[in-house]
């Protein structure tokens, strides 16, 4: 069995771990990039860059390609046309979406997806890194090292007393959390985070906004986020988004007076508080 | 078309045929007067009088002449020697059934010590089947006068040439026309002069008719004038090609026509499936259900009405069973289509015990009506008529269930929800209702598609099983939720079924379908005609 | 502590296995040992049964292993359990030598029927035994692996890869059914004589079979049990979840599911192997998509996702066949059909999930 574990490792592409080169203080490269889905443009000639430890909010109305642009950095969707480069040298369009979550690129889901007949800490476990390789999934114990990891992330995301606790049973908030949590198992270069406090109370988003200030230096976070009272208390740095392109980019307060994002806005006011 | 009618009739004729349209009953008596008379002396006759007999009584055209000539070529006319009435014998008994000669009216058994046989030698009868022939050629019945030219065509004697040189200078029906040549051509092929033959090997090229491939086959081997042999090789090519044409024309129809039941049997699916997202392994069983509506109305109505009754009613039994289907178990089920699959054979399995049940294990035959039995050709290719009415049938089906998608309320309200249900809801659409009613949709298509099959194979319990797995394959190539994916590749899958036939046979074509079509998903997982997009995703 | 953690936790399946030792030395004694006319004597037929049943057991386990825990609903898993079945048929018709009907020393009967001059090349080594229980695994887990591979690969999923599995399944029995493939066409394989020597008929043998039977299922349960316990059994269950949480961790989804597949498809091509000696044939009917999915409804009842449940309901609803098929058979295709429909409907969670519920409520 672990023969043919190691043999299909060495034919299959067992992406070796490359590290990130950002000397150019540039994390994420998007440029000119185009998909389209049966004659749709949902990325329109998008180009985009993230900076090394930048926590970035990008915000749009409805069908302005927020998620579509995600598909496209973790290889969920090929674009038509662009590049999409990850450091100065890793081409994303050549690796597959578990090659690109290796590689350092965690991505939270909209819903929160965790597994939900798994406990707390088997969820973290199962996203630490180095955990994926076919071999390890049946031979391995954790080494004391990883399990001080798996518990410094329970501590970061607040689960300490709910690790043995069915992920299913976790409130909402909670399960955004976890989520988080595992993305920071994966020990990532790049974070990104689908709308991490829909449905969230005042108290937990607090909380949530300072997880993710606290994430933003060591590395790079890209937030998609509709509630701009949330953008504003976690982000200098904001994209628009609209009808797949930048529509505008800068700090909140500049955006919020600027008059064709208030057009894109319109009929939308309510997002404003 | 009387006056074409008579001109084509020759002279004699013209004067009794004209009586017989337009007198009918004291003409036809006088004639049959004549007939007797000419008959009654053939009694007496030795065989050169009973020649020239024969030649009257071809002059005569009473509608019985053939039936009497044939008779007595086959020594079957009598006498009954009591009576002196002519009859004809049928059978070889010592008891044989007997009719009157000239009206045809049977007679009953009769004992054959009693009966006066009318004797004819062989020349005789070789003259009987020459006056046939021309009785044939000069009947006013253009299919008369084809058989005539086709019985030629299956024993060309020289002798017949002439006669079939008159009967061309008048002959008016092209098609006999080109018969009529090619029979001409034929006898020419057999002649002593080499440029005759070698002109009509050219002429006979093309008739794939084995009486003249056979003729041309041998001229193209065996003639001892390299010229002809080159023009027979020539003209046989030209046949080739054709017989080639129609076998491909005729794969293409039977591709066509596999390919309709098939589409058939798929758009109930498309609607439920591609539509619902329900998997309803129950779709065979609610065809074989309309099968069985096809036999039970059959029961009731007489066979040549029973398919236009068939038809809806089918149409309200399945979809009454799907509704059922749908309001009793799937709607507990949705979003869980692993489950519904399941529970949904657990249905098909029901539905299958149900009927075994209650119209026994055996297959019952459901009788095809009489305008739906037969052939027809169409061009040169003769079809069966009731796999081109399948395919009449399976576009018309096609054209009603898109117009009621496209054109009416509830299809609109079901596009709706397929796109998008909780907008849909929100919109006020009863999407409850929709579902019903759409499942309803989709098991009706099936009980008509039962109809349809109920013409082409056995009714019985296993009905649906067989084509499941067909029909499901022709939604996932075509890509779910698309009614035009399901048309393409239902008949894609129908030819390409029928053009692996010849090479590989029935099962094996059927196994190499599977096997291509479990490869393409592999490359396609969505299909011929995939929907694309977020939406596409859930 | 003497059984790994894995196996301690696990109440049910020590249950399990302790029926089955209890089982594997009784069913013999009971046999053998008992005099024809006691009342607790058990005939060579019953013991046949009961083999039976717990290679449909093995069965319901493999399934289990791949819808249960990965969330992959196959409808094509009887292909595997066939196709082992026919690789040790294989062997036992090679064992025949000419002992057949027409005393072919080679050529099975339906070959010589079919004026079959020499073994098909694919025929050869099958009278070997190691060589035959080799290809027991091998076939069943090749097939299952290049389906698998390219399957998952492209990401069918769904009621589309039960659709596939279940199109698999069907071409292999038209297939098989065809004299030209040779394996006995409609017939299939049959009219065994003997197994390593030993009669088939014999009730020494029957009994051997039934509890290499037991050890298997033992064994396949264990197999399961334990690659369910490890991480990779966490794999599984965040694969049939969401299978794009798993993949955006890191895990190369496809090749998962394929190695899975086809180790579960190795031990549904075991469950064919010891059915064949038992049941005396093995013919293209096996392949039929019914019994595919009659598997997969035995999974359903016992509760999925548990593999104790497996067993459970594939004893359960084959016991209740037995006797309805021959008390009530009109009544089977109801009952079956009706169990169906109320396991999805009434208990998603199967006889283990109702036991839970009432032990939770107690």
């Amino acid at each position: 069995m672990s023969e043919l574990v190691s043999e299909l490792d060495a034919a299959g592409l067992h992406t070796p771990i490359e590290p990130v080169d950002a000397t150019h203080g540039i994390l994420l490269y998007l440029e000119e990039v185009t998909v389209s889905f049966d004659g749709f443009k949902a990325i329109d000639n998008l180009s985009l860059y993230i900076g090394d430890g930048e926590l970035r909010c990008i915000i749009g109305p409805n069908g302005a390609g927020k998620t579509t642009m995600m598909d496209i950095i973790t290889g969920k969707t090929k674009p038509d046309t662009g590049r999409v480069f990850f450091g100065q040298t890793i081409d994303l369009l050549k690796l597959d979406e578990p090659s690109i979550a290796r590689i350092g690129i965690g991505r939270k889901f909209q819903r929160p997806t965790v597994i939900e007949p798994l406990t707390v800490l088997e969820n973290l476990e199962l996203a630490m890194s180095g955990a994926q390789r076919l071999d390890r999934l049946i031979t391995a114990r954790l080494t004391g090292e990883e399990r001080d990891q798996i518990h410094a992330v329970l501590d970061q995301i607040g689960l300490t007393e709910h690790g043995g606790r069915l992920a299913g049973i976790l409130a909402h908030g909670q399960k955004q959390w976890l989520e988080i949590g595992m993305l920071l198992m994966q020990k990532p270069r790049l974070l990104l985070v689908d709308e991490p406090v829909a449905g969230m109370t005042p108290a937990e988003m607090e909380r949530t906004a300072e997880l993710l200030r606290s994430l933003a230096g060591s590395h790079s976070v890209v937030v998609v986020e509709h509630d701009m009272g949330f953008v504003r208390s976690i982000a200098d740095q904001v994209t628009v988004l609209h009808q797949g392109r930048v529509l505008a980019e800068g700090r909140l307060e500049d955006l919020q007076v600027d008059p064709m994002v208030i057009e894109v806005y319109l009929g939308a006011g309510d997002a404003y508080h | 078309m009387v006056s074409r009618t008579l001109f084509r009739a020759g002279l004699t004729g013209l004067a009794s045929l004209l009586l017989v349209l337009f007198m009918p009953l004291p003409v036809q008596a006088a004639d049959d007067e004549a007939l007797r008379a000419a008959l009654t002396q053939l009694r007496e006759a030795d065989f050169s009088e009973k020649a020239a007999l024969v030649e009257t009584l071809v002059g005569m055209d009473h509608p019985r002449v053939a039936t009497i000539l044939n008779a007595l070529a086959e020594s079957r006319l009598f006498y009954v020697t009591e009576t002196s009435r002519i009859v004809i014998g049928l059978g070889d008994d010592v008891e044989i059934a007997i009719e009157d000669a000239i009206t045809g009216e049977a007679l009953g058994q009769a004992v054959k010590r009693d009966l006066d046989r009318i004797r004819v030698n062989n020349r005789l009868r070789s003259l009987i089947e020459n006056q046939l022939a021309s009785l044939g050629l000069a009947s006013a019945d253009p299919q008369q006068r084809k058989a005539a030219v086709e019985a030629f065509l299956r024993s060309p004697k020289p002798e017949g040439a002439a006669r079939l040189k008159a009967r061309l200078d008048v002959e008016s029906d092209q098609k006999i026309q080109e018969l009529l040549t090619a029979a001409l051509a034929l006898v020419d092929l057999t002649g002593t002069d080499a440029a005759a033959r070698a002109q009509a090997a050219k002429a006979l090229g093309g008739w794939t008719q084995p009486e003249i491939r056979g003729p041309l086959l041998r001229a193209a081997a065996e003639d001892s004038d390299a010229a002809v042999r080159q023009a027979a090789q020539t003209a046989l090519a030209k046949t080739e090609f054709r017989l080639q044409m129609l076998g491909w024309a005729e794969t293409l129809f039977f591709g066509l026509s596999l390919g309709s039941v098939l589409i058939l049997a798929a758009i109930g699916l498309a609607v439920t499936f591609g539509v619902m997202g329900v998997i309803n392994m129950a779709h065979g069983e609610l065809m074989m259900l309309g099968a069985y509506t096809t036999w039970l109305t059959q029961q009731w109505l007489p066979v040549n009405w029973s398919l236009p009754v068939a038809v809806p009613l089918a149409f309200l039994v399945a979809a009454l069973v799907g509704i059922a289907i749908e309001r009793g178990v799937i709607r507990f089920l949705y979003g869980r289509p692993l489950e519904t699959l399941l529970a949904t054979f657990g249905i098909s399995l029901i539905l299958q015990q149900a009927v075994r049940s209650i119209f026994s294990p055996l297959n019952r035959s459901v009788a095809t009506p009489d305008w739906m039995s037969g052939t027809i050709l169409l061009g040169p290719l003769e079809v069966t008529l009731n796999r081109l009415v399948i395919i009449g049938f399976c576009i018309a089906v096609f054209t009603l269930l898109w117009l009621a998608l496209q054109r009416t309320r509830l299809g609109l309200e079901v596009r709706a929800v397929a796109q998008n249900r909780a907008m849909a809801r929100a919109m006020g659409v009863r999407s409850a209702r929709v579902d019903a009613l759409t499942f309803g949709l989709g098991s009706g298509i099936a009980g008509v598609a039962g109809v349809a099959l109920s013409q082409l194979t056995n009714v019985g319990p296993n009905l649906g099983q067989n084509y499941i797995v067909d029909s499901f394959m022709v939604v996932v190539f075509g890509g779910v939720g698309n009614l035009w994916g399901a048309m393409v590749a239902g008949l894609s899958l129908g030819v390409a079924n029928k053009l692996l036939e010849p090479w590989s046979g029935a099962v094996l074509a059927k196994i190499l379908v599977l096997v291509f079509l479990i490869l393409f998903i592999q490359k396609r997982p969505r299909g011929l005609f995939p929907q694309r997009g977020r939406a596409a995703e859930v | 502590m003497l059984l790994p953690h894995w196996l301690f936790s696990d109440r049910a399946g020590l249950v399990l296995l302790a029926v089955l030792a209890v089982l594997g030395v009784g069913v013999p004694i009971l046999n053998l040992w008992v005099p024809p006319d006691h009342p607790l004597y058990l005939s060579a037929y019953t013991v046949t049964v009961l083999g039976k049943y717990l290679c449909y057991a093995l069965l319901a386990v493999s399934i289990d292993l791949v819808w249960g825990y990965m969330g992959i609903l196959t409808l094509g898993h009887a292909a595997f359990f066939a196709l082992g079945g026919y690789c040790l048929g294989m062997y036992l018709m090679r064992q025949i030598g000419a002992r057949g009907v027409y005393g072919d020393p080679v050529l099975p009967d339906f070959m010589v029927f079919l004026n079959w001059s020499e073994l098909p090349w694919y025929w050869h080594g099958f009278d070997h035994f190691g060589f035959a229980m080799l290809m027991v695994l091998v076939i069943p887990g090749l097939l299952a692996f290049v389906f698998g591979w390219f399957a998952f690969r492209s990401r069918v999923s769904g009621v589309y890869l039960s659709i596939i599995t279940q199109a698999l399944t069907y071409a292999l029995m038209l297939a098989f059914f065809r004299n030209e493939m040779g394996f006995g066409g409609n017939n299939g394989l049959t009219d065994f004589k003997d197994l390593l020597g030993f009669s088939l008929q014999a009730d020494g043998t029957r009994v051997v079979l039934f509890i290499l039977s037991a050890l298997a299922l033992a064994g396949g349960y264990l197999l399961c049990r334990w690659l369910v316990s490890t991480r990779m059994g966490r794999v599984l269950v965040a694969i049939r979840d969401s299978e794009d949480r798993a993949r955006f961790l890191g895990y190369r989804v496809e090749r998962v599911k394929a190695l899975v597949f086809t180790l579960s498809a190795m031990l549904a091509g075991v469950a064919g192997a010891l059915y064949v000696p038992q049941v005396g044939i093995i013919n293209p009917g096996e392949f039929a998509p019914l019994n595919s999915i009659e598997a997969v409804i035995w999974v359903a009842v016992g509760g999925r996702g548990t593999l104790v449940g497996a067993v459970i309901g594939a004893v359960l609803v084959n016991y209740a066949k037995t006797w309805l098929t021959g008390a009530l058979p009109e009544v089977w295709l109801f009952a079956l059909g009706g169990l169906f429909v109320t396991v999805t409907v009434l208990l998603p969670y199967g006889l283990i999930g109702l036991l839970q519920r009432r032990e939770k409520a107690a």
